[in-house]
């Protein structure tokens, strides 16, 4: 067991929360067309309230702290965040579109010691990337932006979204990250709007977008391995958590509302209101959240993908039910595999979620 | 035997978690788990403490070891961590900024 693994395994055990992501702000200076996010500011939190926050995060034992947003740096105060969270010694990453970061701002993140910058990146193509950000010059700005974050020597992350319009330009992205020394991930979540409105899921790719992308080696590496039928379900399986939102993982948006983790709008309570330490110790909501095994999921305690899929608990919700399939990761257990989940195979899932009824973030009035 | 001074990086990030400190080094991304002693050395490890009085005041004093056996260990130690950017080792006290207290 890896020293990583046995650090979760302890963390889970003393319920510690060990990683927390915190979005800063909602604000962007971009508008990119499947965000999920509103950006008005409704009330952000303060540079003092989120430096009590930090304070309390690093007192729960949070190690790991993901700043992002929005876009982080358009907050002004970003880099006092970063600094003081620095002096607290979190393990920070920064989840940022580098328009913002030029030689100057380069420096400071290294001076800084911050982990990782985990950077957008659609498309190698200018009128692909732009039109999705829908800012013209977006393209050459983040692509400066890593490459002076690279010449400096920090670990640059680079995240490609999987969507209809760029969904040919994956193995591209992937030659220009490594290309800079950038680690490349790709994803094809989209996830609905956080005021609940679905029609961002138009630009998700399709089935068959997925299907070339599962099934191409320079994407996912080993075929074999990622596309074989999954093994027999067996009782850790059964007894094992679905995922670390809410058991050593959570979110706090920039109202200080506290959730399971970004993509689960499960409200547990506000860090504005009552410390964190409670609410991560007493809140009814996490309580049930940690609650759920394996063994207890509708539909999917019976499915064969039970052990390899990678079934998001918030999406579930978000489609109405936390124990129930995620119809989104249900198709692509199927796309990896060719084997129907149970989920498919007993219609909970028709192969969109625009059918369901969702359950989303609530904003400030 | 020429006096050595042992300083947090500031460049890492650490946690004490269940008395057990957790430290990633931000040269190379290892991840390091502190035995108690060790973290006792860490703790301590300020700049301006000679190696030798960490050991007798925060090792010899709390653990049943010989100070001979527990000097030979911390220097390996030191040296290991130092490896990893995550301790600084010099022959000369440390008092410049890379240097950052851990939390309590």
């Amino acid at each position: 067991m890896s020293l990583v693994q046995q650090l979760n395994q302890k963390a889970l055990a003393k319920g510690v929360p060990l990683s927390v992501h915190l979005d800063v702000t909602y604000r962007c200076n971009e508008r990119c067309e499947h965000c999920y996010l509103e950006h008005d500011d409704r009330g952000e939190m303060s540079t003092a309230e989120i430096r009590t926050l930090l304070d309390q995060l690093a007192n729960a034992g949070v190690f790991f702290l993901t700043l992002s947003g929005g876009e982080p740096l358009v907050r002004l105060d970003c880099f006092e965040i970063i600094e003081y969270a620095r002096s607290l010694q979190f393990n920070v990453k920064l989840k940022t579109n580098a328009i913002l970061i030029h030689e100057k701002e380069a420096q400071r993140l290294k001076r800084l010691g911050v982990e990782q910058i985990q950077i957008s990146l659609y498309s190698h193509r200018a009128e692909i990337h732009d039109g999705i950000t829908k800012v013209q010059g977006s393209l050459d700005r983040t692509l400066e932006g890593i490459r002076v974050l690279r010449s400096l020597g920090l670990k640059v992350s680079i995240a490609n979204v999987l969507m209809r319009s760029n969904s040919n330009d994956s193995e591209s992205v992937r030659a220009l990250a490594a290309e800079f020394g950038a680690h490349y991930t790709l994803d094809p979540t989209i996830t609905p709007m956080i005021d609940g409105r679905r029609d961002v899921l138009r630009f998700r790719a399709s089935a068959s977008e997925v299907s070339d992308v599962f099934h191409n080696a320079a994407l996912v590496g080993d075929l074999e391995e990622f596309c074989t039928p999954p093994a027999a379900v067996d009782d850790s399986i059964r007894e094992g958590l679905p995922c670390s939102a809410g058991h050593t993982a959570c979110y706090i948006s920039p109202y200080g509302d506290l959730y399971p983790c970004v993509q689960f709008p499960l409200a547990c309570g506000n860090v504005r209101r009552q410390a964190f330490a409670e609410i991560w110790r007493d809140s009814p909501q996490l309580r049930e959240v940690r609650s759920i095994r394996g063994k207890d999921l509708e539909t999917c305690s019976v499915c064969s993908h039970l052990g390899t899929c990678t079934r998001c608990p918030g999406l579930a919700y978000m489609e109405g039910n936390m124990r129930g399939p995620s119809s989104v990761d249900c198709e692509k257990s199927f796309i990896r595999t060719g084997i129907p989940s149970a989920g498919m195979m007993a219609g909970a899932t028709n192969g969109s979620i625009s059918a369901r009824s969702l359950v989303q973030i609530q904003l400030p009035a | 035997m020429s006096e050595k001074y042992i300083a947090r990086s500031a460049s890492v990030a650490a946690r004490l978690l269940d008395g057990e400190m957790i430290i990633m080094s931000a040269v190379d991304s290892t991840l390091f788990s502190l035995s108690d002693v060790a973290t006792a050395i860490w703790q301590s490890a300020d700049g301006r403490t000679p190696l030798s009085s960490i050991v007798r005041d925060s090792i010899c004093a709390q653990f049943d070891v010989s100070a001979e056996v527990a000097y030979r260990d911390a220097e390996a130690f030191t040296e290991k961590l130092a490896s990893h950017g995550i301790l600084r080792v010099s022959d000369r006290p440390i008092t410049d900024e890379d240097s950052i207290p851990v939390l309590s």
